[in-house]
């Protein structure tokens, strides 16, 4: 059989077995309206609340504070807009930071042009934004604070707790995208002080084309989608029951399996990270070493582009990602590594690996030759390390 | 999103590395933007006897690079300022849309290398009949 070693787990998972058998039903069998009041409908709306109870007892909310979307960018949108719009009497001003996904990023432009003011508060070099520098970016018109849990590049956990706590009395909406996060690392909604929190089911082996908006009752938003009354009338649209059944069977599988599975992935992703570190040299490790995701490395290789180096790695059988500008259709590199001061040369030669409940440590020595095999015949192929190399600089 | 031939080219590419002794060298693009390339040549009589390249650059700009030198190696360098982005991406079996900028790179490096190599000789780089689109760095 082909090799195939898949380290792109916080782009999505594969969808586990027992999630899958448990959606079966929901198509061909159950596929009545959760809305109608005959026992086809009744039968999948039962599905959906069970799922909901799921969701609420994996981060410790009431059930009627969850809401299913279509996707974790749906929820943020709406996080973002939708409280946006709802309180724009009060003030039209949003803080966030300038390494959010896009699906925040992009609602803020977005809501920037519709006349809203929004800061980008920075974050430090390690990756991690200073709570105490958005409590500082706070004023008498902020209606919404939106700043993700864990970043989708560089894996870095941000303090949500701290900055919930300095909001308190504030009459401020903190709005957190959780979506790296569950099933990674404890996600409380209690604990951490959110208002608003974004999930995503294919991120924990759940099915892509759901995810939740955790919405803490009392807390004012306008709908981001209109017309039929589902979701106690907050999300219109026919639900998604099989996607729902999904979510909720994954979301309470990647919780009760976390304490042990994470040990497991963190000490494959320690393994391979001292190894690349240690045997290919001009290479930078982007991110906070400590306070990040227990499946996420990130790398900066000086002299070689990703995406050279992901096609090469994917000839080889291994499946990663990269902030590199060619992966993404645009000119410039990752937003997030640039954020943290790389500059744009080398965060073109950006390499993530994120490791998964299905990773393996017996893959690390064949990942960590074929990366050495694959940077040094890019390296040859490359002027700007043949400059390096006749100009022997005393340090790199 | 690439073509076997892309794929083939940039996996085993042809022609990577420096000329010993080269007479024409060019380089373009900047490392800001993701993408330089640099090309050698050994120009005899104004023939092109050998080429070869060093790119930084995605798994196009790679490519074409391969394509490119094989395109103009053993030829005239007039014929080989003839050469367009769109001949090299046509021989690779076509490029996407947003890599297209990969081939013009291949094309502006060779030319590069050869108005290097005309100057190098003391021609009148404006005159030159063939350099009308080029030569101009």
């Amino acid at each position: 059989m082909k090799k195939f070693i898949y380290l792109d787990n916080a782009a999505t998972t594969n969808v586990a077995p027992e999630v899958f058998d448990k959606m079966l039903p929901w198509f061909v069998e159950n596929y009545g309206n959760p809305s109608s009041i005959y026992s086809v409908g009744r039968d999948a709306k039962k599905a959906i609340e069970n799922s909901r109870r799921q969701v609420a007892g994996a981060i410790n909310c009431k059930p009627n504070e969850i809401y299913f979307t279509g996707s974790g960018t749906e929820a943020d949108n709406w996080a973002v807009k939708g409280c946006a719009l709802a309180n724009s009497e009060k003030g039209r001003h949003i803080i966030t930071t300038n390494i959010e996904h896009h699906a925040v990023m992009d609602t803020a432009h977005y809501l920037e042009k519709n006349g809203f003011d929004v800061t980008y508060v920075p974050v430090e070099e390690n990756g991690i934004v200073k709570a105490e520098k958005v409590l500082a970016a706070v004023r008498d018109n902020t209606v919404l604070v939106s700043v993700m849990m864990a970043n989708n590049e560089i894996g870095t956990i941000q303090p949500i707790k701290a900055i919930a706590e300095g909001l308190k009395g504030k009459k401020v909406l903190f709005h957190t995208d959780a979506v790296q996060a569950i099933g990674a690392i404890p996600v409380d909604v209690q604990e951490l002080g959110v208002d608003l929190l974004t999930l995503s089911a294919h991120k924990f082996h759940g099915p892509k084309g759901t995810g939740v908006l955790f919405i803490k009752r009392g807390t004012k938003i306008d709908n981001l989608l209109h017309g039929g009354g589902q979701e106690r009338t907050r999300r219109a649209s026919t639900e998604n029951t099989a996607g729902i059944v999904g979510l909720g069977t994954a979301i309470e599988k990647a919780v009760n399996e976390m304490p042990v599975g994470i040990k497991r992935i963190k000490s494959i992703r320690d393994e391979a990270v001292q190894r690349i570190m240690e045997e290919i040299p001009h290479v930078r490790y982007n991110g906070d070493a400590k306070n990040r995701l227990p499946g996420n490395a990130n790398f900066a290789f000086r002299f070689i582009e990703g995406e050279g180096l992901l096609l090469m790695l994917d000839l080889n059988g291994i499946a990663a990602s990269s902030g590199s500008a060619c992966t993404s259709g645009s000119l410039d590199p990752s937003h997030v590594l640039l954020a943290i001061g790389l500059p744009h040369e080398i965060a073109h030669g950006s390499l993530r690996l994120s490791f998964g409940s299905e990773s393996k440590i017996e893959d690390i020595d064949y990942v960590v030759d074929t990366l050495k095999k694959v940077v040094s015949r890019l390296r040859e192929m490359s002027p700007l390390y043949e400059d390096y190399i006749k100009s022997k600089p005393s340090e790199v | 999103m690439y073509s076997d031939k892309v794929m083939d080219h940039f996996s085993n590419p042809r022609n990577v590395g420096e000329v010993e002794g080269a007479n024409a060298i060019g380089e373009v693009g900047n490392a800001k933007c993701g993408d330089i390339m640099k090309i050698f040549m050994k120009i005899e009589d104004d023939v092109i006897k050998d080429i070869k390249f060093k790119t930084f650059g995605c798994g196009a700009a790679i490519a074409t690079s391969s394509m490119a030198t094989e395109l103009v190696k053993g030829k005239h360098i007039d014929e080989a300022l003839d050469l367009t982005n769109k001949a090299v991406a046509d021989a690779l079996g076509g490029l996407p849309a947003v890599k297209m900028h990969c081939s013009v790179l291949a094309e502006e490096a060779i030319k590069e290398a050869i108005c290097n190599y005309l100057r190098e000789k003391g021609v009148d780089i404006e005159a030159y009949h063939k350099c009308d689109n080029c030569c101009r760095g």
